[in-house]
């Protein structure tokens, strides 16, 4: 049975740090709404959608309520819609009344955001793949909750320039379609290389085209719960400050275990993964920066951070894992500069670079994330950070992305704001120097040599 | 059987235990276990319940019991079990 300090101990986690269930994402394959007419496509789409999450919210919050652990965030991933929209759509318009139809599902239901505004493009673009590309930027401005994710490259194929190059230039008209919000819509539309086909976190969640018809998905979340344990063990060697961790990361990951299992047996829907991942929140001590902090760096970014978070992403996995059956999506630590308060600090005050975020991304589980950068940097240089974290995904086989926000009208030192989890960050400084030459070579890096595995 | 855990923490005073208890028996809710500490003038409790009998929800249990909880002056709450084996136990 269980005993008096065990059951405060997880309510502390709860309401002194921040320990909730991060999001609980119903994965919706809309391969059966298949259509050439775009009309009846988007009405399939309307329609399976409202009908497969019509309980998701309800649901999520009635677990909130009973086991006393919030659930933050209810969201949707479907199939890619380059794949579904391809037949049906002749122009960008096209595509973008398809997010518009995904919008009001998703307005229709209650979730908070809509993943899968997403072409997989890691080797080549068909036609239907590039105007999907071309509309994100008046699709993202004209919709609210759709997010949209590309995929560049990956280990087996390598990168596909032609799709960098144009990525750089997308980014950059989706900051301006939505300038009246620091250009928000960057902070909806995320490029990847070796992309999980079950992440549950936006803006990267879409449905993988080998998924079941529809899934669960949970992210968990608890940077809190673990800087909390952290701060015990002041001074003590690696293997206590590994296996604290490790512990943490075992009991914040059950939770999220018993929500997955939970919210699969009362939607009828089965049970995806657990994403092990710790995703900060700008909450005051919601803070990777300040799990680094208390490893004791005096600043995210300082020397030892690389260390310091390679700890953290591996002591997660390796507590998390014995404590979910299925564990996926990207499961590791976040690194977002503006979602993390001390890390947006970090960058302020000037301990924490592009470049060293760009070192840390080679052993956490994404990317650069959620940085707001002057709205005047050029197409090209934005192509060619993409390219640069593409590169460190496909020779490591690993999940890396890029979420970069080109604020319009801004520059560095300026404030940008994005309201919410997303939360704000001073603009941080890109390197001056081009690379036009180099992205604008066209065609595609091939596959590296240790993708050659048959 | 549906076991809920029922915590309560506050200021300690005479009488919250036996306000907390009346409500569950008003309330078809029987209890299984009880255990608490108190220090420094605070009391820290905790009650394993069995709320089969109950009409309600889980949500309408906190509800009734944070009136309860004002009018001891103590936070009280009710989460189902399973939580705390998931999190404390292999």
């Amino acid at each position: 049975m269980v005993e008096l300090n065990e059951v405060f101990e997880t309510i502390n986690m709860v309401s002194q740090e921040n320990l909730d269930v991060r999001t609980i994402t119903m994965g919706i394959s809309l391969l059966d709404c298949i259509d050439p007419d775009l009309d009846r496509l988007c009405e399939k789409i309307y329609a399976k959608i409202t009908e497969s999450a019509k309980d998701l919210v309800r649901v999520g919050d009635e677990l909130g309520s009973e086991f006393g652990v919030p659930v933050i965030n209810k969201r949707i991933s479907v199939t890619p819609i380059a794949l579904i929209g391809g037949a049906a759509c002749s122009s960008t318009r096209d595509f973008v009344r398809i997010a518009e139809a995904l919008d009001d599902a998703a307005k229709k239901v209650g979730v908070n955001f809509i993943g899968g505004y997403s072409a997989l493009v890691q080797k080549g673009m068909t036609a239907g793949d590039r105007l999907l590309i071309e509309s994100i930027p008046e699709a993202l401005s004209k919709t609210e909750r759709v997010c949209s994710s590309i995929s560049l490259g990956s280990t087996r194929t390598g990168i596909n320039m032609d799709a960098v190059r144009l990525m750089g230039d997308i980014i950059l008209q989706t900051a301006e379609a939505t300038k009246e919000h620091d250009s928000l819509g960057c902070a909806k539309l995320v490029v990847f290389c070796n992309p999980p086909d079950d992440n549950p976190f936006m803006a990267g969640a879409f449905h993988g085209v080998t998924e079941a018809d529809r899934i669960i998905n949970v992210g968990v979340s608890g940077p809190g719960v673990v800087k909390h344990e952290l701060s015990k063990v002041h001074g003590e060697s690696f293997e206590v400050l590994c296996e604290t961790i490790k512990k943490t990361a075992f009991k914040v990951t059950r939770v999220g275990q018993l929500f997955a299992k939970e919210a699969s047996k009362r939607l009828n829907v089965s049970f995806g993964i657990v994403d092990l991942s710790l995703a900060p929140t700008p909450a005051v001590g919601d803070s990777i920066a300040d799990i680094i902090h208390e490893m004791g760096i005096e600043y995210a970014g300082a020397p030892g951070t690389t260390a310091a978070l390679a700890i953290l992403n591996d002591q997660v996995k390796k507590g998390g894992v014995m404590a979910s059956s299925y564990v996926g999506g990207l499961s590791g630590a976040f690194i977002p500069v503006t979602e993390d308060r001390a890390m947006a600090e970090a960058a302020e005050i000037g301990a924490l670079t592009l470049e060293k975020l760009e070192a840390m991304t080679c052993v956490c589980s994404v990317g650069l994330d959620m940085i707001a950068i002057p709205g005047s940097t050029p197409a090209t240089t934005i192509s060619g950070i993409i390219a640069d974290e593409m590169a460190i995904g496909m020779v490591n086989q690993k999940t890396t992305a890029v979420r970069l926000i080109p604020v319009i009208g801004k520059d560095v030192g300026d404030f940008a704001q994005f309201g919410g989890l997303l939360g704000e960050a001073k603009i941080m400084p890109v390197n001056r120097f081009g690379c036009a030459a180099f992205v604008d070579r066209g065609g595609r890096i091939p596959a590296p040599i240790h993708s050659f595995k048959n | 059987m549906s076991r809920t855990i029922v915590t309560l923490v506050g200021k300690d005073k005479v009488g919250i235990i036996a306000t907390v208890c009346n409500f569950f028996a008003e309330n078809n809710i029987n209890i299984l276990d009880l255990k608490q500490t108190t220090s420094q003038g605070f009391i820290n409790m905790m009650m394993i319940v069995d709320t089969d009998e109950y009409k309600g929800s889980t949500a309408d249990l906190n509800k009734g019991l944070e009136k309860v909880g004002l009018a001891v002056g103590c936070e009280i709450r009710a989460q189902h079990e399973e939580i705390f084996d998931m999190m404390h136990r292999i």
